[in-house]
Parts: C-alpha cells; structure tokens; sequence
C-alpha cells in the first residue's frame, strides 16, 4: 500500500454513547478511538453487545453519540448524511416487496431528485457490478435470499458513494453463498477503490476481507486491538489456508480472549 | 378418501333407484310415477348413469369433473319439471324429495372433484362456488313450488325475479337514494376524513398515545345508534344518512391506517434516514405503501357498515325513497317479493361493492405475503 | 431509538407527557370541551329565537346556562344526560318499564344468545372449511357475501317467516345477532386452524397421528388465540345486531327500541342516555371476553394475538 493515498476518511477520538435504559446507564461504546483512511476495508469484529454495530451506526448518523468527536470526510456525520457521502447496507436487504428489483435499485436515486434516464443508467450498471443482470423486472420475494443481500448491495453502490458501510450484510445466508459473496465483494472494493467498514462476527471473514481489523469487546463496548493485514488486495479463498492468514486469525482470536469475549 | 367418495356416488344410485319405486306427485287425486313423465324421468336416467359411469371409470380429471356436474344438472331439471306440472306438497310426492336428497349428494360429489380440478385453474375456480350458489337458489326454487309456500311467506327465486323485471324503476330510484347518494358520499367523506386525521395524527406522537386507546373503545361502541340524532340534525334527505356512515367509516379507517404507518420496520426506517429523506419522502415511498393493506382491510370492513348505516338511518325517516324506507313501507302492505327484490338488489350492490374493492386490493397490494402464496 | 440521557432527569411533565394516561386525559378532556360549546352552538339558533319572541334580555351567561339545560336540547349536555341516565338506571325499579336496566336486559340477552349460536356456527363452519377443500372452495365466497347484505334488509323477513312458524321475541332477534357475528369467528377460526405450520404438522405426522389427534392436539389449541381476538369483535357486532334488530320489529323493549321511541318523541336526552347505555354495554361485553381470553391464555402462558 502506498503512502499516497493515506487520506483519513473517518476519525474517531475518545467517542463516548451511553444508552439510558429503565434501570441503569449502558455504556455502548467508550473511549473509542480510530481513523480509517481512504481505500481502507476495515471489520469490526467482537461478540454481540460490544458495540460494534452501535459504532457504525453512529458513523452513519443514525444514532448520536453522547461524547467525544467524530468527523466523517471532514464533516459531521449528520452532515455526511445530508451530503449522502455513504451507502448503508443491512443485516436484512430491506428491498421494498412492492418495488421490482430495478425500482428498488432506483429508490435513493429517486429521493435525490436524479433524472429518470441517470436512475436507469445506475440501476443497470450497478445490477452489472453484482451480477445480476436480467433481473430488473422481478420482484424481490421472486429472488433467493443471496441475490436479495446482492440488490441491497447495487442499492447502496448507485448512491455512489466513497464510503460502504455494511452491517453484517451476509449473517443470514448459508456458507457457500457466504463465501461466494465475500469473493464478490473484494473484487468490487478491489476495483472501484471504495473504503468500506464492515460488521461481522466471523473470525474467517473479518480476516479473509480485511486490510484492517478492529477487536472489539462488550461491557462497555471498547476497542481491545486494531491489526493491520499484510495479506495481498487481490485474494481468493485459497488464502485462507496460508500460514499468514492463520497468523492473523490467532491474533484476532488472542484479542478477543483478553477482552473476556469467551466468557459465559 | 377413496372410499367414501365411492360410498356416496352408491347411495345416490340407490337412493335414485328407490325413488322409481315411490310416487313422485298427485295430479288430479291421481298418484302419478315417475314413468308417468317420460322426460323427467330420462333426466332422472342420464344422472344416473353419470353417476355409474364415475363409479366405475374412477377419474379425476376435469373432464370426468365435468361430465358429472352435467350429470347433475340434467338431474336438477327431473323436479323442476315435476313441481310444475303436478302437486308434490304431501306424502304424495315422496319419490320426488328423496331423489332431491340423492341429487344433494351428487352435487357435493362433483363440486369436489371440481374443486379438486380448480387448482390453478381460474376459471373452475370460480365456477365451484358459482354451482353452490346456483344449486342453493335452486333449492329454494323447488322447495317452495314444491311444498306451495305462499308467496307472502317466503317468494320464489322466480318470482323475486319477476317483481324485479316489474319493478325496475322505483328499484333504481331507492337504489340511487341510497347507495349513490348517502352511501358513495358518506363512505367517501368517512375514509377521507379517517384516512387524512391519521396522517395528522401520525406527526403528533401524543395524540397518537391519547387517541389509540380510546379507538379499541370505539369499537366496542354500536355506533348506528346515532342514526336517530343524525336525522334530527341533518333532516330526512340523504346528508342524515351520509352523515351516520361518516362517523361509522371514520374510526376504523383511522386505526387501521395508523396501525399500518406504524407497521414499517426499524430496518425499512433507518435506510431512508441514511438516505436522509424528507418526512414526506418516507411517507410516500415507504410507509403509505406499507400501510396499504391495513388501509384496504378498513375499506372493506367499511364498505359493509356504510350499507348497513344507510338502511338504519332510512328506518328513523326519509323522503319517499329509498332501500330502507322501501323495505319498511313494503313489508307493511305485505309485497313481499318487492321487498326480496330490494333485499337482492342490495345484496348485489353490496357484494359488488365489496368485490370491487377486494379486485383493487389484489391489483395494489398484490406483494404482500398473502397474495404471493404461487411464485 | 433510546432516548438521550438528558430526557430522563426531565421533571414530572415530561414524564406525563411520554405516559399513556395523561395523553388520554387530554383526550378525553378537549372532546368534553368541545362537547359542551357544541352543545351553546347547536342550541343557540333556537333559544335566541325564544328570546326575541318573548322579547327577553339576553346575555351570553344566560345563553350558555339555557343551552345546558334545555328540555329537548338539539344536542343535551353531558350533566343532562348523566342526570337522565341516573333517574333511569338507579332511581326507577328495575323491573319498572322506565328502568334503563331493564330495557338493557332485554337487548342483552338477546346479544347473548345470538353471540353463543353465531361463536356455535362460525366454529363449525370454520372445521369443516379447513377439512373439506369442498367446502373452502364453493362456501367461502358466499360466507363473505352473506356480509355484503345489509342485515337491515333481512331483518323484517326473518321476523316475518320466523314469526309464521310461531317463533317471536328473542329468536328472530338473536339469529338477526348471530348472522352478523358468525363471519368474523369463521375468518378468525380459519386463520387460526390454519396458524400450524408445516413443520408441526410434519412433526404430528411422525407420530403417525390421526387426523383428530392433529386436530384436537394440534389445530384447536393453535386457534385459540385466534378465536378470542374474533370474539372481541364479534360480541360487539352481535350488540350492534340486537339493537338494530329491535328497530323493525316494532320492539317496546330494549335499547333499539327506545332510540327509536325517543326518535318519534324528539326526547333527545332519551336518545342519548339509550346510546350511551348501549356503549357502556358493549365495552363491558368486550371487556367480559377479554377477562376471559386472559384466563385461558394465561393459563397456557400463551400471548393473545
């Protein structure tokens, strides 16, 4: 990785947010402290409840944090929003049953206010980028579960934005698909130079797609290690039985034991 | 299954085979047989011999389907033609109603293997409770020529039929009184209103905390009680009764449609936040389609309370038109089959209503998981 | 979304304001008021009328305390038809023909009966439309085609043919109840005994059960909360019967029956403290099904639907 293209996308310093519950005060995230820079693919990994979504979330200006600072390409994340500097993916593909594929691909480009000719070109180019060309005119519940979580992806890529954040987009799908798809997405992030921050709770996962993991640990949600991956941009699956990578997963596995992530 | 499905085509030959043997009416003191009536009785012969031939092939198939019902049609026409040529009121005519009951079980033979052949196949599909249908006028048909239940008791199908055919002008008068102009004007003005004060409410989450409660309430309330006020306020013209089905209309369209902009998901709300869409925006594109299903459920609820609301109200006044009014007037002067006519006449209007709305609901709503049950 | 930590050490107000009760109070409280100035406005026209006439003095207080107080008000207030109801539920014996008790018992028995035979019918036409393809394909569409008929207009018939065969009183009244509330428990029913899915029926089938097993271990009890949900509804539709069933056959018993009264009489608060009565009456049946369901489902630790 060259030096020249290390420009900070997100930086985080000391980032607090405490949820107010009935009963007592829960600290999602504390002292959180991370920059990643553009072309980066960065996981955060960690059990559930360590705030590794609630983290995205709040890059993403759907939740606000009750401490510390944050800026996303230089702007506040609400500004971010506003500018539509990010394209979001779900842990569902939330497409809309009464929209076709194409319609729903359509459906940020039309709240933007982009011309009918524009929204076509995108929707086409990016059902292209993950493969499903041809499938325009279906409706969603037509599709299987793995095509849904692609037209998710189109979705949130015809926004065109630098920044992709995905919040363990393929948890709900078989493994086959999984991987399948993992190799798909590295092709594109490898292709298009988008950053993408990804949520996952695979060890494998988080390792074969990274060029920076972040070791999360719950109660209160903080950041244990941050492990930088020497592994090659272009991988295929084979990687993941290369003494390198099992290296890596060791050091991911180790952080999460320190943060008492096996516990209970 | 087998079995018992053979076991009713047998009783049905049995019966019919019974029946032969019976007197099937009394024509001038004469007790007169089946074979006294040659065409009834090659009727009673070629359901018969429908029936056998289903009994012994065994088939399922549409074909086989239809063979049967033209078994039981040529069957049906045997006492049709019976009640009107001799008097089959008594113990006389007892060959006769026992094949209608062995007709019963032919009918219920094959409508079932009619509704077996229905899958995917839209126009049977149709067709079988179109036969049921038919076969229930019929039975009423021929009970009461048969049985010769005054016609002020209870009116034949026929005769409905005639006093329709004599009666079309005032029919479409109380028709346009009351479904045209109370009750299209007040279903309108009641989904309107619900519909626009939930979206209102929609905005202002404390109103939606105080009036939500209070709406389960509502519904416990026998609202057509109103009518009397309603036609003391509004008079006796078509706004009293468009002002009951108003309040009638109004609060089921009202929860409905805020338990449907409610329906949409955290996941579903959240995209359009990263989109950072107006309020509007996420309405239109998202929650009122959302919504949509929930919309339609308090459209068709509605759409029977607004003809029962507009019949309530006609009975507490009304100029001197009108289903109710009518209904009222007429059973007074005993022409009953006037009042069948209105009643047919309303049932028709309510059921195309009703259909009307339920074809649109599969037009807009057709993604929603109870529609899409084929892929 | 959770809320902020600033918002929960707000004082009281805010915390009255996030509640339920209070939102329904001010509800309840702002119809109270636009009841009563309803009431000024509705009745003005003719008291000012009045007041020319007999050339009186009037003032706005005047007005107001007239418009609250008239004998037959336009639309009463709701002192007038408390004071009404009371006069006509405590005061008056119960067996006296005055009593509102006794006009409500009369509407209720008849709701009662023709709720028991239309929960009676719709349960049966609900089993034997799950278990006859026969039956769903060439009845369904009539059961909800019965409902597009507005009861009113059979109303009169049933009275008439029922009243031939020597039948009068509560019957026709109770089946005019029962045809309207047996639709939803069928829909309800149909919905419920549906509600196993494959994989417990599957399961049903590796015990190699009979199909009344899987009915009565499996279906019935999976429709039960589906069964109460539709006898909320429906015991308010078989009030709605009852009461509209009194209206044509000329009843001088029951709640119908006085609405209409009152309407012949234009005695207002009549008409209103009858409606009122008949409200009360039906979130009591209501509330009665509800106990009921949470008894029952209570003790099968099951959620209602």
């Amino acid at each position: 990785m060259s030096d020249v293209d290390l420009k900070p996308v997100i930086e985080i310093e000391k980032l607090n947010l405490v949820f107010q519950t009935a009963d007592t005060p829960v600290h999602a995230l504390s002292d959180i402290d991370l920059t990643v820079n553009a072309g980066d693919f960065v996981s955060f990994i960690g059990p559930s409840g360590c705030g590794k979504t609630t983290l995205m979330r709040v890059i993403a200006d759907l939740e606000k944090p009750t401490g510390g600072h944050i800026s996303v390409n230089g702007m506040t994340p609400e500004e971010a929003r506003q500018k539509r500097a990010y394209g979001y993916v779900f842990q569902a593909p939330a497409l809309y049953p009464w929209r076709t594929v194409e319609k729903n691909i359509m459906l940020p480009l039309e709240i933007m206010g982009l011309s009918r000719e524009e929204q076509k070109a995108r929707a086409a180019r990016n059902l292209a980028m993950v493969n499903l060309e041809g499938f325009e005119k279906k409706f969603p519940w037509q599709l299987s579960g793995g095509m849904q979580q692609r037209v998710s992806i189109a979705r949130a890529l015809s926004v065109e934005p630098d920044l992709l954040l995905m919040d363990e987009p393929f948890g709900a799908l078989d493994e086959i698909t999984r991987d399948h798809l993992n190799e798909q997405l590295l092709k594109l992030w490898d292709t298009t130079k988008k950053t993408v921050i990804f949520v996952t709770h695979s060890i494998p996962e988080a390792v074969f797609l990274s060029s920076k993991i972040v070791v999360m640990s719950p109660r209160p949600g903080k950041v244990i290690d941050i492990i930088e991956s020497n592994l090659p941009r272009d991988r295929t699956l084979d990687i993941r039985e290369t003494p390198e990578f099992l290296e890596i997963s060791h050091r991911v596995r180790e952080g999460l034991r320190s943060g008492h992530s096996y516990d209970d | 299954m087998k079995k018992s499905a053979d076991l009713v085509l047998i009783l049905f030959v049995l019966l019919s085979g019974i029946s032969v043997f019976l007197p099937v009416g009394v024509d001038a003191d004469m007790s007169v047989q089946w074979w006294d009536k040659p065409t009834a009785f090659a009727l009673l012969v070629i359901s018969v011999a429908a029936a056998l031939y289903q009994l012994i092939s065994r088939e399922t198939t549409t074909y086989a389907a239809l063979l049967l019902t033209i078994g039981c049609i040529a069957g049906a026409f045997a006492p049709l033609i019976l009640t009107r040529t001799v008097d089959a009121s008594g113990y006389g005519a007892i060959g006769l109603w026992l094949f209608l009951v062995a007709l019963g079980l032919l009918v219920w033979r094959s409508l079932a293997l009619l509704s077996r052949a229905a899958n995917g196949n839209h126009l049977l599909a149709f067709a079988v409770p179109a036969l049921f249908g038919i076969w229930l006028l019929y039975l009423w048909q021929v009970v009461t020529i048969g049985f010769g239940i005054p016609s002020v008791l209870l009116p034949s199908p026929e005769q409905i039929g005639a006093a329709i055919e004599n009666n079309t002008s005032t029919l479409f008068a109380d028709f346009y009184q009351t479904v045209v102009k109370s009750v299209l004007s007040g279903f309108a003005f009641g989904c309107g209103a619900g519909f626009l004060v939930a979206i209102l409410v929609d905005r202002v989450p404390f109103m939606q905390r105080g009036l939500l409660p209070l709406g389960s309430l509502v519904s416990a309330i026998p609202i057509v009680g109103i009518a009397p006020i309603m036609v003391m306020w509004f008079g006796f013209d078509w706004q009293s009764k468009a002002a009951v089905i108003v309040v009638m209309t109004f609060f089921p369209m009202l929860i409905n449609t805020l338990a449907g902009l409610q329906a949409t998901s955290h996941i579903e709300k959240d995209l359009m936040r990263s989109y950072a869409a107006s309020y509007w925006q996420t309405l239109l594109f998202l929650r009122l389609p959302n919504a949509m299903p929930f919309i339609f459920n308090a459209l068709k609820i509605n759409s029977t309370l607004a003809m029962i609301g507009a019949i309530v109200a006609e009975f507490f006044g009304t100029p001197i038109v009108g289903m109710g009014f009518r209904i009222s007037t007429e059973v007074g002067r005993m022409n009953v089959d006037i009042v069948w006519a209105t009643i047919a006449v309303a049932a028709v209007v309510g059921s195309l209503f009703y259909g009307i709305l339920a074809l649109m609901e599969r037009r807009i709503t057709f993604w929603h998981a109870s529609y899409r049950r084929a892929k | 979304m959770t809320k902020p930590a600033e918002i929960s050490k707000a004082g009281i107000w805010r915390r009255l304001y996030d509640g339920k009760s209070f939102p329904v109070f001010v509800v309840v409280l702002s119809l109270l008021i636009l009841w009563y100035a309803g009431a000024v406005y509705m009745n003005s026209d003719r008291l000012i009328d009045q007041y020319e006439r007999s050339k009186v003095e009037w003032s706005w207080q005047q007005l107001t305390e007239d418009a609250w107080s008239m004998e037959r008000p336009i639309l009463p207030a709701p002192q007038q038809i408390i004071v009404e109801l009371h006069k006509t539920v405590i005061d008056k014996k119960i067996t006296s023909k005055r009593s509102l008790v006794y006009h409500s018992y009369v509407t209720i028995s008849s709701t009662l009966v023709g709720f028991a035979l239309g929960a009676l019918l719709g349960v049966l036409l609900a089993v034997g439309i799950v278990h006859l393809e026969t039956l769903d394909r060439s009845l369904m569409p009539w059961i909800i085609a019965s409902q597009t008929v507005p009861i009113l207009a059979i109303a009169p018939m049933i009275i008439v043919v029922l009243g031939h065969i020597g039948l009068t009183g509560l019957v026709p009244k109770a089946i005019i109840s029962m045809y309207l509330c047996f639709f939803p428990i069928t829909i309800g029913m149909v919905k419920g005994l549906r509600s196993p899915d494959v994989l417990q029926l599957d399961l049903m089938k590796t015990y190699s059960a009979s199909a009344a097993q899987v009915f009565w271990k499996l279906r019935m009890p999976a429709s039960i909360p589906f069964l109460f949900a539709s006898l909320k509804v429906a015991i308010a539709i078989s009030l709605v019967g009852a009461i509209v069933a009194e209206l044509p056959t000329g009843a001088v018993e029951g709640l119908g029956a006085r609405l209409l009264a009152g309407s012949y009489y234009g005695q207002t608060i009549q008409i209103w403290s009858a409606l009122v009565a008949a409200s009360v009456l039906g979130m009591l049946l209501v509330w009665a099904v509800t106990i009921t369901e949470k008894l029952v489902l209570g003790r099968t630790g099951r959620e209602a639907v």
